[in-house]
C-alpha cells in the first residue's frame, strides 16, 4: 500500500509520519514515534492498555486509524509528567500499588486525566465507571480508588498553596 | 515501589516495546484442527513472498523439550503432529507484520485429521490414536496416596459427606501478551554467529536459558536471557512457552534478530492455566466438629502437554494437609491429556479447586452437625511446630489468628444466618508454600543466590537472579538490603533478572521469592555489612558488635551521636593511626576529611564507613545464597517432593453476597481477606497482593471460564473471557497477620497465592447462606444458579438453552485473525448450525 505523508500533534509537538492509510495509531505511537508507553494488550479494545486522549477525550489508539488523527492533539502517557517530574496522578498510583506489573497503568492514567479532566470530583461510582473501560489484572482495583482519592487531595492541597 | 516512576511514566521497558536494528517481526501458524498428523508442509509459495526472509518448521529445531525433566513432551514447532487448535506448526519471519501475515495464509499444510479427546474421563478410555504414543489411556501421570487409615478414620465418623465438585478451566489472562525477542551475536573468535541473547516476557529467566541450550544445542554459557519489565504473570509465564524457543530458532534461521509477540488469542491459545478439574471428595467428621478422614479422586483435564501436570495434580492433593490437622488422608490424582491446549501453574497452583471442594463440603457437615462454620475451622486448627501426616513441616501457623480477625471485622456472629433473604455471608480457608523446598531439577544447588557490591561512591548494587513480575521482587530485595545495611533506600540498586550480570535464581513461582531470594538478600547484606563493621570499628575504636547501622549513618552503641563534629580527644590514640587509606590519592576534599578523622569518632556517615571498608579490606562484596533446609523437604513417599515448603502462609476470608433469584446474578459486595504473611515487609504490596488475590478468585468463581467446543475455544478475548471490571468488582478489605516466620526473612511468608484459593469456597458457602443452595460448579453463573434454585423447589429444571447449543455463540468477532473467521475452523459437528448455514451468516 502507498504510504502517505501526515503531521500528527502528540505531546505538544508536531511529528511527520509517513503511514499507510490504514496504519493504526497505536502502531504508528509505539513504531515509528518510539512512544511505547501506549500499550498493547489485546487487540479489539477490549483491555484499554492503548488509552490516549486525543483532543482531551479519551480513545483506545489500538482501533483509532492514524490518519484520522491529524490536526488533533494527541496527549499519551510520555505527556503526563510535569516538568519532568511526575504528575499527582502518578505519584499516587506508585504510593498506593495502583500499578503492580504496570503494564495496564498508562491506559488508567489517561483514563483517569479524562475523568478529572471532565469531573474534578468524581464520587465512588463515578470513578468505577469511569474506569471500567480498562482492565487489570493484579490489582483488582481497590488500591487504584485510594491513589485516585489522594490525587485529588494533592491537587486540591497543592492549589490552595499556589493561591 | 522503586520502579514505580518507570511504570507510570510509560518510561519502563517490557519485551515488546524493545527493538534492535535490523530486527525482523516473526508470525505463528497455527494448527486449525485439535488432532491431526501432519503430511507435508509446503512453504514455496510464501517464501517467494517479498521481503520474507525466512520460513521456520518442526525440523529446524527437533529436540523435545518441557518445562519438568519428566516432560519433554515440546517441540518448539510440530514435527509431525498437532495435537491442539492452536498449536504451533510453522513461522514466518518477515519484515513486517502485514507481510508475515500475508505470508501464513501461502503456507500448505496437508494434515490427516485424526480423532481427538476433549473430555478427560472419555479421553481415559483412549486405547488407539493416543495423543503421546507413550502414554497409554492418555493419562499423563496418576498418583495414590493413603496417609494414616482413611477406612478407620470415616468408621470413626458420625457423619460423611460425600459429593463430586467440577472446577472449569480458567487462565491468567496477565495484560502483557508473551513477547521474545532473539538475536545472535558474531563471535569475534570464528567469525560465525556465537552468542545468543533473548529478552523475554518470563518469570523464570533461568530455565528459559536451560531450555535453550537443549532445542538449539548450545551451551548455556553462549545464551544470555534478560527479563524486561514483565506485565504479570500469574504462572502463564513460569514456564517456557513456545513463542521463546521459535523466536531464537526463527532468529538463528533468519540470521537476523527476531521479535515475536502474541496476539491476545495467541495468548489464550499459549494458555498453561488452571485445569478443569473433577473431585469427587468425601469428607468424615465428628459430632464435635472433628474432621476424622478425608477421601479425594482429582480428575485434571491437562490439555495435550505434560507442562507442569505432574506438580499440578501432586499439590492438589499434597495440600489437603498442611491447613487444617486431618489425621487421615486418601489421594487419588489423575492427570489426563486431551487436545486442548496445555494446563499448567496459575496463581494458587493445584491447590484451588481442591480447596474449593474441601471448603464447601466442610460448611456442608457444619450444618449437618450444627455447628457455625468458623467454630468447625477452629476444632481441626494443627499445633504447632508439628509435621503433618503427608510429611509437611508446619512451623508458623497464623490462621487461628486470621478466623478471629475475620470474623470480628465482619460483624461474623452478629450477622451470620440473620441478613434478609437472598443475602448472605460465608466463610472459607486457605493456606499456600512459601516456595517449593524441591526445585524441578533436582539437586542440591542453592534456590537462589545474591550478590551485594558497594563502592567508594556510596551506592548498593544488588545482582539477584530473582524476577520482578509486578509482585514486587524488586522492592522487596533493595528494602532488606537497605534495612540490614541502614541506608536509605535510594542507595540501593536493583539489577536483576539477567543470565549473564546476576547469580541464579529459580524463579518467580509458588511464591517463593520473598522467602527465598529475601533471604539470600538478607545473607548477602549481612555479609557486606560484616566487613563494613570491622573496619568502621577499627576507625571508632570499638567492637563490630556495638556498631548500629541506622540511617546511612554506621554509629557505636556506647557512643554520643553528633559529638564527632566537636573533635572529641582520643582515649586510645593508638587505635585512632589506623587507616588504610592510601597515600597520593588523597585530595583537597579527603585531606579535610583526614584532619576531622583524626581522632576516634563516635559515628561515621554510610559513605565513610564504605571508604573505610574499601581502604581496609581492598574489595566490598557480599554473597548470600538460600537452599532449604533437609527437614523441610518432606517425606519418602512416591512424589512427596511436591508440596514441601520451607513455610506456609494461611489466609480465612469472610465473603458477602447477594442473590437474585429472579436472574441467578450473584453479587459479591464485600470480602474480608485476613492473610498471615509471617511479616509485612512491605504492607502496601503485601494488601496489593491479597486483594488482586481475592479478587482472581472472585473472578474464577463468578464469570472466567475458558468455554470448549470440538477443542475450539469459545471466548478467545478479555471481553469474551470476562474478566471482572471495575464496575463488577468488590471491596476488598485486606486484614495483615504477623506470625513471624522463625526462617523466613525477618519473619516473611508469602502473600501472592495464598489468598486466592479461599475466595471462592467463601463465596460459595455465602450464597447457601444467602438462598440455600449448594452450587458444585464454578463458575457460579446466572445458569447455574437458577438451575440449582429450581431443584431446590423441587422444579424441573428449566433448559433455558433447549434447541439452542450454549456453547455457540451465533456471532464471532474476528480476534486479530481469528481461524472461525477465515473459515479454517475444524470440522463441524454434523448438527452444528455452523456447518450448514455458514459462518458469514447468523
Amino acid at each position: 500500500m502507498r504510504k502517505e505523508l501526515i503531521e500528527l500533534r502528540v505531546n505538544g509537538r508536531a511529528h511527520e509520519v509517513a503511514i499507510e492509510p490504514s496504519a493504526l495509531l497505536l502502531d504508528v505511537l509505539r513504531q515509528q514515534l518510539q512512544l511505547t508507553g501506549s500499550k498493547r494488550g489485546c487487540d479489539d479494545s477490549s483491555c484499554g492498555a492503548c488509552t490516549i486522549l486525543v483532543d482531551g477525550v479519551a480513545m483506545m489508539s489500538c482501533t483509532l486509524l492514524a490518519a484520522s488523527c491529524e490536526g488533533q492533539e494527541i496527549t499519551t502517557i510520555e505527556g503526563v509528567s510535569e516538568h519532568g517530574s511526575l504528575a499527582a496522578i502518578q505519584k499516587a498510583y506508585g504510593d498506593w500499588g495502583g500499578a503492580q506489573c504496570g503494564y495496564c497503568t498508562p491506559g488508567f492514567i489517561m483514563a483517569v486525566k479524562s475523568l478529572l479532566a471532565e469531573n474534578p470530583d468524581p464520587s465512588e461510582s463515578d470513578i468505577r465507571n469511569a474506569l471500567s473501560s480498562n482492565l487489570c489484572r493484579c490489582t483488582g482495583y481497590n488500591q487504584m480508588y485510594e491513589a485516585i482519592r489522594s490525587a485529588i487531595a494533592a491537587e486540591r492541597s497543592a492549589a490552595a498553596k499556589s493561591e | 515501589m522503586v520502579d514505580a516512576a518507570e511504570k507510570t511514566t510509560g518510561a519502563g521497558k517490557y519485551t515488546d516495546d524493545l527493538s534492535v536494528p535490523g530486527m525482523l517481526v516473526g508470525k505463528i501458524l497455527h494448527s486449525p484442527y485439535p488432532h491431526a498428523r501432519i503430511r507435508r508442509i509446503d512453504t514455496s509459495r510464501a517464501e517467494q513472498l517479498e521481503r520474507v526472509v525466512a520460513i521456520v518448521v518442526g525440523k529446524d529445531a527437533p529436540n523435545p523439550y518441557g518445562i519438568l525433566p519428566v516432560g519433554h513432551d515440546e517441540h518448539a514447532l510440530a514435527l509431525d503432529k498437532v495435537r491442539y487448535v492452536g498449536d504451533n506448526v510453522a513461522c514466518v519471519v518477515a519484515a513486517s507484520e502485514p507481510i508475515a501475515e500475508k505470508a501464513l495464509e501461502l503456507i500448505d499444510v496437508d494434515y490427516e485429521v485424526l480423532p481427538a479427546y476433549f473430555d478427560p474421563e472419555e479421553s481415559l478410555k483412549a486405547t488407539t490414536y493416543l495423543i503421546h504414543d507413550n502414554k497409554p489411556n492418555n493419562l499423563e501421570k496418576d498418583y495414590h496416596h493413603i496417609f494414616g487409615d482413611p477406612d478407620r478414620g470415616f468408621a470413626e465418623a458420625d457423619h460423611v459427606a460425600e459429593a463430586r465438585f467440577i472446577a472449569n478451566e480458567v487462565t491468567h489472562a496477565a495484560m502483557e501478551p508473551h513477547s521474545t525477542l532473539a538475536a545472535f551475536e558474531i563471535d569475534p573468535h570464528t567469525g560465525k554467529p556465537g552468542r545468543l541473547t533473548v529478552w523475554s516476557s518470563t518469570q523464570v529467566p533461568y530455565y528459559l536459558q536451560h531450555k535453550l541450550s537443549l532445542v538449539l544445542e548450545m551451551p548455556m554459557a553462549q545464551i544470555r536471557v534478560i527479563k524486561p519489565l514483565v506485565g504479570g504473570g500469574f504462572g502463564g509465564k513460569s514456564e517456557v512457552i513456545p513463542i521463546e524457543i521459535i523466536a531464537a530458532v526463527a532468529a538463528r534461521k533468519a540470521q537476523a534478530p527476531v521479535k515475536i509477540t502474541y496476539t491476545r488469542e495467541e495468548v489464550f491459545w499459549a494458555h498453561r492455566g488452571r485445569p478443569r478439574t473433577i473431585i469427587d471428595l468425601k469428607t468424615g467428621v465428628k459430632n464435635d466438629g472433628r474432621i476424622t478422614a478425608v477421601k479425594a479422586r482429582v480428575v485434571q483435564d491437562g490439555g495435550a502437554y505434560c507442562s507442569y501436570g505432574v506438580v499440578t495434580i501432586l499439590y492438589s492433593g499434597a495440600l489437603l494437609g498442611a491447613l487444617y490437622d486431618i489425621p487421615n488422608i486418601q489421594y487419588d490424582g489423575y492427570r489426563v491429556l486431551t487436545n486442548k491446549p496445555a494446563c499448567g501453574a496459575m496463581r494458587g497452583h493445584g491447590t484451588v479447586n481442591v480447596r474449593f471442594a474441601f471448603e464447601s463440603q466442610l460448611d456442608e457437615l457444619a450444618a449437618k452437625i450444627g455447628m457455625d462454620p468458623a467454630e468447625v475451622r477452629r476444632r481441626n486448627l494443627l499445633k504447632p511446630p508439628c509435621v503433618t501426616v503427608n510429611g509437611l513441616r508446619v512451623q508458623s501457623y497464623g490462621l487461628p489468628e486470621c478466623i478471629e480477625k475475620t470474623i470480628d471485622r465482619s460483624g461474623w456472629n452478629e450477622r451470620k444466618g440473620k441478613l434478609p433473604k437472598g443475602r448472605g455471608i460465608g466463610i472459607a480457608c486457605s493456606h499456600y508454600v512459601s516456595g517449593a523446598a524441591n526445585s524441578i531439577i533436582r539437586s542440591d544447588m542453592p534456590h537462589s543466590t545474591v550478590n551485594i557490591k558497594i563502592d567508594r561512591d556510596g551506592g548498593v548494587v544488588v545482582y539477584t537472579g530473582a524476577s520482578e513480575i509486578g509482585q514486587g521482587s524488586d522492592t522487596m530485595t533493595a528494602q532488606i538490603a537497605a534495612e540490614v545495611l541502614g541506608c536509605s533506600l535510594s542507595r540501593v540498586r536493583v539489577i536483576a533478572a539477567d543470565t549473564d550480570l546476576t547469580p541464579i535464581d529459580i524463579g518467580s513461582y509458588s511464591s517463593r521469592v520473598t522467602f527465598m531470594a529475601g533471604n539470600a538478600t538478607l545473607r548477602a547484606a549481612n555479609e557486606v555489612k560484616k566487613l563494613i563493621a570491622a573496619a568502621a570499628a577499627k576507625k571508632m575504636n570499638c567492637q563490630p558488635d556495638d556498631l548500629v547501622f541506622r540511617e546511612d549513618v554506621v554509629v557505636s552503641r556506647n557512643g554520643h551521636v553528633g559529638t564527632a563534629a566537636i573533635g572529641r580527644p582520643a582515649e586510645q590514640s593508638s587505635a585512632a593511626t589506623v587507616s588504610g587509606r592510601v597515600e597520593g590519592q588523597i585530595l583537597r576534599g579527603s585531606l579535610q576529611q583526614k584532619r576531622e578523622d583524626e581522632g576516634p569518632k563516635d559515628h561515621l556517615s554510610f559513605e565513610e564507613a564504605v571508604i573505610a571498608a574499601i581502604d581496609f579490606h581492598g574489595a566490598l562484596t557480599g554473597t548470600g545464597s538460600y537452599a532449604p533446609p533437609p527437614e523441610a523437604r518432606g517425606g519418602k513417599h512416591k512424589g512427596a517432593g511436591v508440596g514441601p515448603s520451607p513455610a506456609y502462609s494461611y489466609s480465612a476470608q469472610v465473603a458477602e453476597v447477594s442473590v437474585d433469584e429472579e436472574t441467578g446474578e450473584v453479587t459479591v459486595h464485600k470480602v474480608w481477606a485476613a492473610h498471615d504473611c509471617g511479616r509485612a515487609l512491605n504492607p502496601v504490596s503485601v494488601e496489593g497482593q491479597i486483594i488482586g488475590s481475592v479478587w482472581m478468585g472472585m473472578g474464577q468463581a463468578l464469570t472466567e471460564e475458558m468455554v470448549w467446543k470440538d477443542g475450539m475455544l469459545m471466548n478467545p478475548g478479555l471481553l469474551e473471557y470476562r474478566s471482572p471490571s471495575s464496575v463488577e468488582s468488590p471491596e476488598v478489605e485486606p486484614i495483615i497477620v504477623e506470625s513471624i516466620d522463625p526462617e523466613g526473612p525477618f519473619g516473611a511468608k508469602e502473600c501472592s497465592e495464598g489468598s486466592l484459593a479461599a475466595t471462592i469456597p467463601a463465596i460459595a458457602n455465602a450464597i447457601y447462606d444467602a438462598v440455600g443452595i449448594r452450587l458444585h460448579e464454578s463458575p457460579f453463573t446466572p445458569e447455574r444458579v437458577l438451575a440449582a434454585l429450581r431443584a431446590k423447589k423441587n422444579a424441573k429444571a428449566l433448559n433455558l438453552t433447549e434447541g439452542v447449543d450454549p456453547m455457540s455463540p451465533t456471532r464471532f468477532r474476528e480476534h486479530g485473525g481469528s481461524l472461525w473467521f477465515k473459515g479454517k475452523g475444524p470440522e463441524r459437528h454434523p448438527l452444528d448450525p455452523a456447518r450448514t448455514i455458514g459462518i458469514s451468516e447468523d
